[in-house]
């Protein structure tokens, strides 16, 4: 633990009230930084990491856009500090993806079924949903709406969303 | 930066995070899950000195069955609980009530202890609990003490916690083998807080009267309302419908829920009087299940 340090003395790297350094994996990559203990996760892979596919919709927990997997469980990136992120393994909307650049077939079915319009809440919504769906298969239609209760679309309507998932639970082996 | 400065702290003991409050008082604040508190911080809403973030005092994260008592540790994240096979019988109560808490992405991180020292009158984990007559564990640097729901949850947002006191431990006691409960919320979307969310908890003897209960209301007072009147009547007796009936009209026309953008006294009451019976009348057929 930390105790209180004069700020004057804070060099990058080195631990005090206000600012930590961290190491975080994110999409398979080790990265090291010096953060102030105020920035939120998602702020943090935004700004720091320049990985800016999670989205700041509320910041207060509520849209669920900022979405990203901590220790392969989806939570909100507004609601967590990035000095909490420390030592642990992320999963971002970047990382979905293969290396070839191909979709991942939960990409793909939001593409070919109109999952999205702006696209503002995607990122959140492809996580939830690569996590939802790794745990459950054929899931109904009231499943697949509660375990997307979380994150908030203003354009859809949530029915293509909807299909975009069960599409994906088909084409997607797992 | 959306919070206001603070100077950070992660002890890992809770020795540690004790001595920690001890010297900052009612200055700092005690950060677990974060599903409350991160947002009150980001609105500016809450602005302490401190943050002493206990998420690295991992001797607070367990669920186990101690002589016949199910013990949960206040870091517990609700995940956990909702899917522990641990909680069955009466307890099914807490992983029933917890599906009702916000969406998994919330579960995953927010905490049993968390929801409960927060107090929130709409939450489900404290009327839950309280239904089911949990006891809370609070250690200071003097030690601990354990006190009932009555005692822990004293008004909106308020709790029996002192400044310098951590909820370390929540103790939900044996309920007899014949033994139901039931969760029943209305709230405006899946995982809202609720507008009025009922617990009950009965356990029934062998000849089919009720022998113990739990009823605790959300949403209609500053803390869980316990119905006590109510298992008082149903205590000794045949949980009739006409019985529970009766006994809500009573417990209901006590009520003096608030009024607020999420619902009118009026409707909040209406509901209680829905959700009461309907929560006994399932804890009751469980039992029998």
């Amino acid at each position: 633990m930390s105790r209180k340090v004069d700020e004057t003395a804070v060099v990058a790297g080195a631990d005090s009230t206000t600012e930590r350094s961290i190491t975080v994996t994110v999409n398979g990559e080790r990265f090291e930084r010096t953060v102030s203990v105020r920035k939120s996760l998602v702020d943090f892979v935004r700004e720091d990491l320049r990985l800016t596919g999670s989205h700041v919709g509320c910041e207060h927990g509520v849209c669920g856009a900022c979405t990203v997997l901590v220790d392969d469980e989806p939570v909100r990136a507004c609601l967590m500090l990035a000095v909490q992120a420390n030592g642990k393994v992320l999963m971002t909307v970047e990382g979905i993806a293969g290396e070839d650049d191909e979709l991942h077939p939960v990409q793909q079915a939001f593409w070919e079924n109109h999952g999205l319009q702006c696209g503002f809440c995607t990122p959140g919504i492809l996580l939830t949903t690569y996590d939802f769906l790794q745990e459950k298969k054929n899931p109904t239609s009231g499943e697949i709406r509660e375990a997307l209760s979380g994150n908030v679309c203003r354009c859809t309507g949530y029915q293509n969303i909807v299909r975009s998932v069960q599409a994906a639970d088909q084409e997607w082996e797992r | 930066m959306k919070p206001a400065p603070y100077d950070y702290y992660d002890p890992t003991t809770v020795q540690e995070a004790i001595g920690l409050l001890n010297e900052f008082g009612d200055e700092a604040k005690l950060l677990a899950g974060g599903q409350s508190l991160v947002p009150m911080l980001n609105f500016r809403l809450a602005r302490p000195s401190q943050l002493v973030d206990i998420n690295n005092v991992t001797e607070l994260d367990y669920v186990r069955r101690d002589d016949g008592v199910l013990v949960i540790g206040a870091l517990t994240r609700h995940r956990s609980l909702e899917q522990s096979e641990l909680a069955d019988g009466a307890w099914a109560l807490l992983p029933e009530a917890l599906h009702n808490v916000g969406h998994v992405h919330i579960r995953n991180r927010g905490t049993v202890g968390g929801s409960l020292a927060h107090a929130d009158p709409a939450a489900e984990l404290p009327a839950a609990v309280s239904a089911l007559g949990g006891r809370m564990v609070l250690r200071g640097k003097d030690g601990e003490r354990e006190v009932t729901a009555d005692t822990f949850f004293e008004g909106f947002f308020t709790t029996a916690l002192a400044p310098n006191e951590i909820l370390t431990e929540i103790r939900i006691p044996a309920w007899p083998a014949r033994s139901g409960s039931a969760f029943l919320e209305v709230s405006r979307r899946h995982g809202d807080f609720a507008q009025v969310a009922v617990a009950a908890a009965i356990a029934l003897g062998d000849d089919g009267r009720v022998i113990q209960g739990g009823l605790a209301v959300a949403g209609v007072g500053g803390e869980p309302v316990r119905a006590s009147a109510v298992i008082d009547g149903l205590v000794g007796e045949q949980p009739t419908s006409q019985l529970i009936g009766e006994l809500t009209e009573e417990f209901v026309a006590e009520l003096t829920p608030p009024s607020d953008l999420h619902g009118s006294a009026d409707y909040r009451r209406q509901l209680a009087r829905h959700l009461v019976p309907r929560a006994l009348d399932e804890s009751v057929r469980r039992a029998l299940a």
